[in-house]
């Protein structure tokens, strides 16, 4: 299933709820854009709920890097939350748990924003 | 009851396509091989994975290009050549994607995964100079060969 995100607020925090694969191609452009136009609407406070990502592939690991970083250099912050096993997984052998700020939970992750 | 497939060999257009394709056409082999769930999946991922670095790098997206995909089974275990037209390359070559300095890289992980979803990966010269490269799992069962 292609990637698909919805976007809702928490207060002052844009979570996207994504589902399907994030994979060379379609998935891992449609997270790029994703985070560049929250970016550039000023979005500083980003959580990205994966609960229903159940593939993610090496081009799409390298997408939620270059999100976490774009975010970053925006003086922004981008969380994640609700890894499935096989997400949970990459990130893991990656060694990506030491650059991303992985949240239980959805009320830990609104918590842990400055 | 089916004959087991003992060579299968595809030929791939260089297109973003032939990444799922041969992604499926693997798993599908490797579940009529007995490989459980994880295992299909960790295959196909490093097929995925061969496949994204055959038409990025190695063929550079040339859609005149192509990747040949074999699959075979010998000694006990299931052999996977992805052979690109590029110009070959080093494993060695390859950075670490797990050094500090490379963490934030957005590109690079691809041999790991491969390595991590295998029991062994290689890379040879392919018959018109460009990569071949080379995974082995084992077959479910306690008997093993080597790689290539």
């Amino acid at each position: 299933m292609p990637l698909q995100g919805t976007c809702r607020e928490v207060g002052d925090i844009a979570v996207i709820d994504f589902s399907g694969r994030i994979t060379l191609g379609e998935g891992s452009a449609m997270l790029r854009k994703t985070i560049r136009d929250l970016i550039s609407n000023g979005r500083k406070k980003i959580l990205l709920n994966l609960a229903d990502v159940d593939y993610i592939d090496s081009s799409g690991i390298g997408e939620l890097v270059g999100a976490y970083t774009s975010v970053r250099s925006a003086d922004g912050e981008l969380k994640l939350v609700y890894l499935t096993k096989r997400v949970r997984d990459i990130i893991q052998i990656t060694r990506l748990f030491t650059v991303f700020d992985v949240q239980p939970d959805e009320t830990a992750a609104v918590r842990s924003f400055r | 009851m089916a004959t087991p497939i003992q060579r299968l060999e595809v030929t791939l257009d260089t297109e973003l396509e032939s990444v799922d394709l041969a992604e499926n056409i693997v798993m599908r082999v490797a579940e009529a091989a007995g490989f459980d769930q994880d295992e299909v999946h960790k295959l196909g991922m490093a097929v995925r994975e061969g496949v994204v670095n055959a038409y990025n790098y190695g063929n550079a997206q040339d859609r005149q290009k192509k990747i040949l995909l074999t699959v075979e089974f010998e000694q006990d275990q299931m052999v996977v050549h992805i052979v690109d037209e590029g110009n070959g390359f080093q494993l060695e070559d390859v950075a670490d994607p797990l050094a500090e300095e490379n963490l934030l890289r957005t590109s690079g992980r691809g041999i790991f995964l491969m390595k991590a979803f295998t029991d062994e990966l290689a890379v040879r010269r392919g018959p018109t100079g460009g990569a071949d490269l080379i995974m082995c799992k084992k077959l479910p069962g306690p008997k093993a060969g080597g790689c290539g």
